[in-house]
């Protein structure tokens, strides 16, 4: 089978220029791939650099060296030398990314940021709308909170409308980082129900879990980050 | 006859010929402005040193010279101006519109017909019409070579969104010979439709603005509208009180301290002229009457 | 394994382009070698501090300053591409008062502060030909329902508004012809940071549906991130570094953009 993510030798070194030029490496060495309708869950420590390669991936990382190849729109692309423009279209067309902090823009309504993942897809707005209803209801979001914006807002409701924005769309790749986090039980199901329904459909996932039990439950394959460990 | 001590229309000659090249010029891009290096006269600016040099540049000994201001010959304005050629030039001088083959006028176009025989020459103010809205001359000078005048609908605009209508009553914006926004120099309304494919040629001198432009006989001039705000004349809702007249342009004049006013016409040529064919309004008869009683 | 082809390549066309520009005032180097391609539906943020060479650099693109070097080209609304400076003042101009918006950080300079808010919305519509008064207002207060002023105060000039809304009317004077470029110089600068919200995300929306591109200079890192999705970094007349909007910030590569980024007040 094609995959749909294939990382090959990627590396990532940060320099910092305000602290004399320091270089902190991150990894070096990334290779794994990801097939469609498989979750590979990165494994290791903090500060390993799992959420690093998750960001690469995504190309809000550069990526120093290797390749991270990713199928879009029927061809390979490769986001460690991508245009910034094909990266744009490729988060448009084919990978989702679930972070752990909500970045909102002020004043917009929840049920608007749940639904924009799909109206940049050219998804109507009344249809967006209900799709973004649905899910909220599922992550257990009260319809009287849909209209406010997300920043007032508990943590843990905020990180369920990120959630339902992250699992929205219909893009073959998605990426979570800690979608459970900070969930209680009953939501922490329903994102694992709804890993399990991407699965299904044939959606490629990396995913940083370290709840134990979620990861059990998601898990296709672990990857140790520590492996990718960049010596100083 | 004029007095020795002055050239004839009192400017030299090498100044009338520049004034000429710049009314030939503003005659052949009708509505264009034409700057000219206006002189100094012998009379403030306002009260007309432009529309004087235009005269002195174009007056010959056989003109028959007629001035009016807001339609009158007998303003100290229009007495004035017409002494001034009598004494500097000699020509003949009438308040007969239609013996006249040069007329100077401030505000008013005559309410008899002109003819191929006449030349208009207006006194103006302020030459340009997107003056009011944009205050730089590099501005309004570009737009007018672009033909940009969009702007010029704002004013009009803003007329309707305030009052309803297009209130402008004077100084109405006019597109002459479809090229050129023209200010018609402060005029009513009322005469703008007079201008339109006139047989008299009608030229405008802006003295402290340094600026002379011209309509040529038989031009089209077309007043600025919208198309759910056309255009129309303005007018009083009254006949003259002297000459009974129902299409002439009317000026209000209040008779005491009662608010009582009459209306009677602007041009007293026109309202003259009337009354001596035997028209009578709401006013005169009564007088006539008492006076023969 | 798998052959890396080639991306697939866009089919898109630039709808602006940079290339080698430069400008210098005597000495000074405000603007050196400055290349980069603008696409439809694209915004670019022009970020770097006061004295970087961000608004040389606008006004080099706008074509309201004619550079030393290097040209600047667009492609117009009949597909053909061409050179800013080839053009006659009439059609530049005609491109700034259709395809082209400009918001100005000073509202006074882009709006006529003494004409009501309908006739500023009106007047671009007046200057390409539009002659219907009933039509021209209700495109107008149509637009500024869409920036959120209320229709009441149409007939009431933008001296009487707050600095938000003049920001908003100019931004609605600006979309009434349907632009595909605008121009937006600090358009939050200036505004309270409640007022600075409200008139981004307004923006956003506005950018977002239709389908606009758009060049916006500011100094706000913050901005940038809310509105671009890529961002050129400027100091001392130079790109010192572009990208997408959240790789340059959230992994800054240049000294200087580590110091822009690291000088952000936590929110």
């Amino acid at each position: 089978m094609i995959p749909m993510i294939d990382i090959r030798n990627a590396e990532k070194t940060f320099v910092m220029h305000l602290q004399d030029g320091i270089r902190l490496p991150v990894v070096r060495g990334v290779s794994f791939h990801v097939a469609p309708g498989e979750c590979v869950v990165l494994g290791g420590p903090s500060g390993a650099g799992k959420s690093s390669i998750l960001k690469m991936i995504f190309g809000n990382y550069r990526c120093d060296g290797g390749a991270i190849c990713v199928q879009h729109m029927g061809a390979l692309l490769d986001i460690a030398s991508a245009e910034p423009r094909q990266i744009l279209g490729v988060r448009r067309h084919t990978i989702g990314y679930v972070s752990q902090f909500l970045r909102a823009v002020p004043r917009v309504a929840s049920l608007d940021v749940v639904a924009e993942p799909l109206l940049a897809a050219g998804v109507a707005r009344a249809e967006a709308r209900e799709r973004a209803g649905v899910l909220l209801r599922r992550l257990n979001i009260p319809d009287r909170l849909w209209k406010l914006p997300p920043s007032t807002f508990s943590g843990g409701e905020q990180q369920r409308v990120n959630i339902a924005r992250g699992f929205i769309s219909d893009l073959p790749i998605l990426l979570l980082d800690e979608p459970t986090a900070s969930l209680d039980a009953a939501n922490r199901a329903v994102v694992v129900e709804l890993v399990a329904e991407k699965k299904r459909a044939g959606v490629a996932m990396v995913a940083i879990v370290h709840d134990d039990e979620v990861r059990h439950l998601i898990a296709d394959r672990l990857v140790d980050v520590t492996s990718f460990a960049a010596n100083a | 006859m004029n007095a020795p001590t002055y050239n004839f229309a009192y400017l030299d000659e090498q100044t009338k010929r520049m004034i000429r090249r710049a009314i030939l010029k503003a005659i052949a891009i009708p509505g264009y402005q034409v700057p000219f290096a206006s002189r100094e006269m012998p009379m403030p600016y306002g009260w007309g040193t432009g529309g004087v040099q235009v005269t002195a540049a174009i007056l010959g000994v056989t003109d028959v010279l007629k001035v009016i201001d807001q339609g009158s010959d007998d303003t100290t304005n229009a007495i004035s101006i017409r002494k001034f050629f009598e004494k500097t030039a000699g020509v003949a001088v009438t308040t007969s519109t239609l013996d006249a083959t040069v007329i100077q006028t401030r505000h008013r176009i005559p309410e008899a017909p002109l003819h191929e025989k006449q030349v208009l020459v207006y006194q103006v103010p302020i030459p340009e019409p997107l003056r009011f809205l944009e205050p730089r001359e590099t501005e309004t000078r570009r737009m007018h070579a672009l033909g940009e005048y969009g702007l010029m609908h704002v004013k009009l605009y803003e007329d309707i969104a305030r009052f309803g209508h297009i209130a402008t009553a004077y100084a109405y914006p006019v597109k002459v010979n479809a090229r050129y926004v023209m200010d018609p120099s402060p005029t009513p309304k009322f005469d703008n439709p007079k201008m339109d494919n006139c047989p008299a040629l009608q030229l405008f001198g802006a003295g402290r603005e340094k600026r002379i432009y011209a309509i040529p006989p038989y031009t089209s001039v077309v007043s600025l509208d919208f198309e759910d705000h056309p255009f129309t004349r303005y007018k009083h809702d009254a006949c003259c009180a002297l000459c009974g007249a129902g299409e002439s342009y009317l000026d209000e004049i209040v008779t005491d301290n009662a608010g009582s006013r009459m209306f009677v016409c602007s041009d007293t040529d026109f309202c003259e002229t009337r009354q001596a064919e035997g028209h009578r309004g709401s006013e005169s008869a009564p007088y006539a009457e008492n006076r023969h009683a | 394994m798998l052959d890396v082809t080639k991306a697939p390549v866009d089919n898109d066309q630039p709808l602006l382009l940079a290339e080698g520009l430069s400008k210098s005032f005597g000495r000074l180097h405000a603007c050196r070698d400055v290349s980069f391609a603008l696409y439809p539906g694209e915004v670019l943020a022009i970020v770097g501090e006061s004295g970087s060479g961000k608004s040389t650099l606008l006004q080099l693109l706008s074509a309201q300053m004619t550079p030393n070097a290097g040209s600047v080209s667009y492609r117009m609304r009949d597909g053909v591409m061409r050179d800013l400076a080839a053009l006659g003042e009439a059609e530049r101009r005609f491109l700034f008062r259709t395809d082209w918006g400009f918001v100005h950080q000073d509202a006074a300079m882009g709006l006529r502060m003494g004409v009501s808010a309908g006739a500023n919305v009106g007047e671009r519509l007046m200057a390409v030909g539009h002659n219907h008064y009933g039509k021209i207002r209700q495109t107008a207060a149509s637009w500024l329902e869409r920036v959120e002023i209320s229709t009441d105060r149409i007939d009431d000039a933008p001296k009487t508004y707050s600095g938000g809304m003049r920001q908003r009317l100019q931004i609605a004077r600006n979309l009434v012809t349907e632009p595909r470029l605008v121009f937006m110089d600090e358009p939050t600068g200036g505004l309270d940071v409640s007022v600075q919200a409200r008139l981004l995300d307004m923006m956003r929306t506005l950018v977002s549906e239709l389908g606009l591109a758009a060049i916006v200079v500011t100094h706000d890192l913050a901005v940038a991130r809310l509105l671009s999705h890529r961002v050129m970094v400027m100091q001392g007349g130079r790109v010192i570094e572009t990208g997408l909007t959240d790789q340059v910030l959230d992994d800054p590569r240049e000294p200087y953009t580590q110091l822009l980024v690291s000088s952000i007040l936590p929110a």
